[in-house]
């Protein structure tokens, strides 16, 4: 680990903490793919590499994060959430970056480097529709032609962005297939790509997939994270004793985790859907461990936490948000977590919900639902922490995508 | 040259030393209809004349194949079938079965078996070779040594994108046969075989004297005589894969034996 006291600077760090050489963070990544796709997975990661070497490319992606994006993202004390107890609590408010969400830190360094590699095309897939969204944006940005594939399931209780994308000049495919949702969108995503590897670029969404996918997500999300320490540094003159995020595949985790990964004394806490309960096809908690919780495995290129069944099957997930209804977690989650350097829990549909509405009422803002999960939990967590601490919540997306659903949810 | 033992090396070297045509290897997914009828469509096909018998382990997501092997995958799915299950049945077969059986899967269910235990069983159910999709030559080190201790060929796939040198340590790593696919993409039948074809087969002559199959895209029998100028064998998977899809659903009185047979038949014609 390097010296904390590299990290002053608001912007993305790289070469910071890269994987092994065949991309391994522990015992989790690597590059499970169909051979055609190595060689163009070697091709990205030598272009990747060369592109985050190259100071022009840097300052480009620091240029469109800062006029384009809207970097850096306030960090904000809430008045009235955690009133009644004596513990500060900090938004990252990543809802207030263009398109909505910290999808868009990734969409735009990945849609530079596409344009650097001189491909014309970008395929992505998306869950609730946010990271096709950003993607949408930096690829008319940029003008790659883009198609994003979205399960119809998703398409229904995301609406709105399809609407988003579509403004945007992309294509918005719909997949029939499986559960309707992000992997089997990320699924044909990859068919997509293993049948036009010479002219397309794969905009993976999360820190997902084979090498160098988690750890190219991760830097450009790292924005996050740096952003965040030098804020909380000067607002409250300290480190928060409590970071919390949820996890999806797990993009704005580690982008925000990264920033304190090496302050030993922050407890770094990812939350995952709870969903109805922990059971088979009822929830998307890959580390909730015993019946129905995940099992180490490969899907989508990558050896992780995985929830399957006893034939290695993956099983449907389920999550009221879109964005964390998938079945497999960023292979270094896995590994922090080994390490011990992270702890998991996860929040209900329900919980969520409550989380969704308090900050609402209580600070007037929205959040989307994979972040209210995070606010659920700093709720309860907040509960049992000593008078003087302070919990940082990346608040990762705004709720204005939720609304129906989370109407259609109350009525229930 | 690496000399395999097994049944795979023999059937190349008799479809070699035979100059009638190329060899036929066919792909079917295990348990479409359901896992008895895939008894009969092996038996089949292996009195159709087939000389290798693909056999796929159907998966929840099957990223590398088109929709003909897709929908196959969720029929199968749907009707129970699974690794184990896959394994058991092609043991209480393989005495009837002179063909070598590969296994075609995604890794996955390997993992989730153990790749120890799966190799065990593998032996025991008279496999002679397997082919995992996504586990390309970096991930598949160990996996090989459970493979070659238990005398079990390890198939690896050679794609258009696959490099010179990956070539050559495919051609070290290898054995029974390589697996080259003629184009980039999903699995699917398709009215020509690829233009790279002969370069792909060129390409891989000059840094391995294993035998190749070629394969994605083959249904008629000028496909598989065009490849036949090139390489040892010709795969077809889609194209039979739908042939069993349209006649299981008449089947009565071993009408889908009968078809199946008479499809390869057709395509050795």
């Amino acid at each position: 680990m390097s010296d904390t006291n590299t990290i002053t600077a608001d912007r993305p760090v790289f070469g910071r903490r890269d994987p092994d050489a065949r991309g391994y963070f522990g015992a989790y990544g690597g590059r499970f793919v169909p051979e055609t796709l190595v060689a163009p997975i070697e091709e990205l990661t030598a272009g990747y590499f060369a592109a985050r070497a190259d100071e022009s490319f840097r300052k480009e992606l620091d240029h469109l994060l800062r006029h384009y994006v809207g970097r850096p993202t306030p960090l904000y004390e809430t008045r009235r959430l955690a009133a009644s107890t004596g513990v500060r609590v900090f938004l990252k408010r990543e809802d207030l970056t263009h398109t909505g969400a910290h999808k868009i830190n990734n969409s735009i360094g990945q849609a530079l480097l596409a344009r650097r590699m001189g491909k014309k095309r970008v395929v992505a897939e998306t869950g609730a529709g946010q990271h096709g969204v950003a993607t949408a944006a930096a690829c008319a940005l940029l003008g790659l032609e883009c198609d994003v594939y979205m399960g119809s399931e998703d398409m229904r209780r995301q609406a709105l962005n399809v609407v988003r994308m579509e403004l945007l000049g992309a294509r918005v495919k719909r997949v029939d297939a499986g559960s309707c949702t992000l992997k089997d969108a990320i699924n044909e995503a990859m068919r997509d790509w293993v049948t036009n590897v010479a002219d397309t670029y794969y905009l993976l969404g999360s820190a997902l997939g084979p090498h160098p996918y988690p750890l190219m997500v991760r830097e450009f999300q790292s924005v996050i994270g740096m952003e965040a320490r030098v804020q909380i540094l000067e607002q409250a003159g300290r480190l928060p004793d409590v970071v919390v995020a949820c996890v999806g595949g797990g993009s704005n985790a580690i982008g925000m985790f990264d920033g304190f990964i090496d302050d030993a004394e922050v407890r770094l806490i990812g939350v995952e859907a709870g969903g109805e309960k922990i059971a088979p096809g009822r929830h998307a908690a890959r580390f909730a461990g015993g019946p129905g919780g995940g099992l180490t495995g490969v899907l989508h290129g990558t050896r992780t936490f995985v929830l399957q069944d006893e034939a290695g099957n993956i099983e449907l997930t389920h999550s009221i948000s879109a964005g964390l209804d998938y079945a497999a977690v960023g292979p270094e989650h896995a590994w922090l977590r080994d390490l011990g350097r992270t702890e998991y829990v996860n929040i209900s549909d329900a919980e969520a919900l409550e989380g969704f509405q308090a900050l609402g009422r209580l600070e007037g803002i929205l959040p989307a639902l994979e972040s209210a999960h995070a606010v659920a939990h700093t709720m309860r967590l907040i509960k049992d922490l000593p008078d003087g601490s302070i919990v940082l919540v990346n608040l990762s997306g705004r709720g204005d995508k939720d609304v129906q659903s989370v109407v259609e949810a109350l009525k229930k | 040259m690496k000399v395999a033992e097994g049944r795979l090396a023999e059937a190349f070297a008799r479809i070699r030393a035979d100059k009638a045509g190329p060899g036929l290897v066919t792909y079917i997914t295990a348990g479409d209809p359901d896992l008895k009828r895939t008894e009969g469509i092996l038996l089949a096909l292996q009195r159709g004349g087939v000389d290798v018998l693909e056999v796929g382990v159907p998966w929840s997501d099957p990223l590398a194949d088109g929709p003909v092997i897709q929908r196959a995958t969720e029929r199968a799915l749907a009707g129970g079938t699974n690794l184990s299950g896959v394994l058991d049945m092609l043991g209480r077969l393989r005495p009837e079965l002179r063909v070598p059986i590969v296994l075609f899967s995604y890794a996955n269910p390997i993992l989730r078996m153990g790749a120890e235990r799966f190799a065990d069983r593998a032996r025991e159910a008279g496999v002679d070779g397997v082919l995992v999709l996504d586990l390309p030559i970096e991930e598949a080190g160990e996996f090989r040594g459970l493979m070659t201790t238990r005398g079990i060929d390890t198939i690896l796939l050679l794609s258009p994108t696959t490099s010179d040198a990956r070539l050559r340590a495919a051609a070290g790593l290898g054995s029974g046969f390589l697996y080259a696919i003629s184009r980039l993409g999903v699995t699917g039948a398709r009215d020509a075989v690829a233009e790279g074809a002969e370069e792909m087969v060129r390409r891989i002559r000059s840094v391995s004297a294993l035998p190749i199959a070629l394969g994605f895209g083959i249904s008629k029998p000028e496909h598989v005589r065009e490849v036949g100028k090139w390489a040892d064998a010709a795969v077809v998977g889609s194209a039979l894969v739908n042939v069993i899809a349209q006649a299981a659903g008449v089947d009565q009185n071993g009408e889908l034996d009968a078809r199946v047979e008479e499809y390869v038949r057709w395509l050795k014609s």
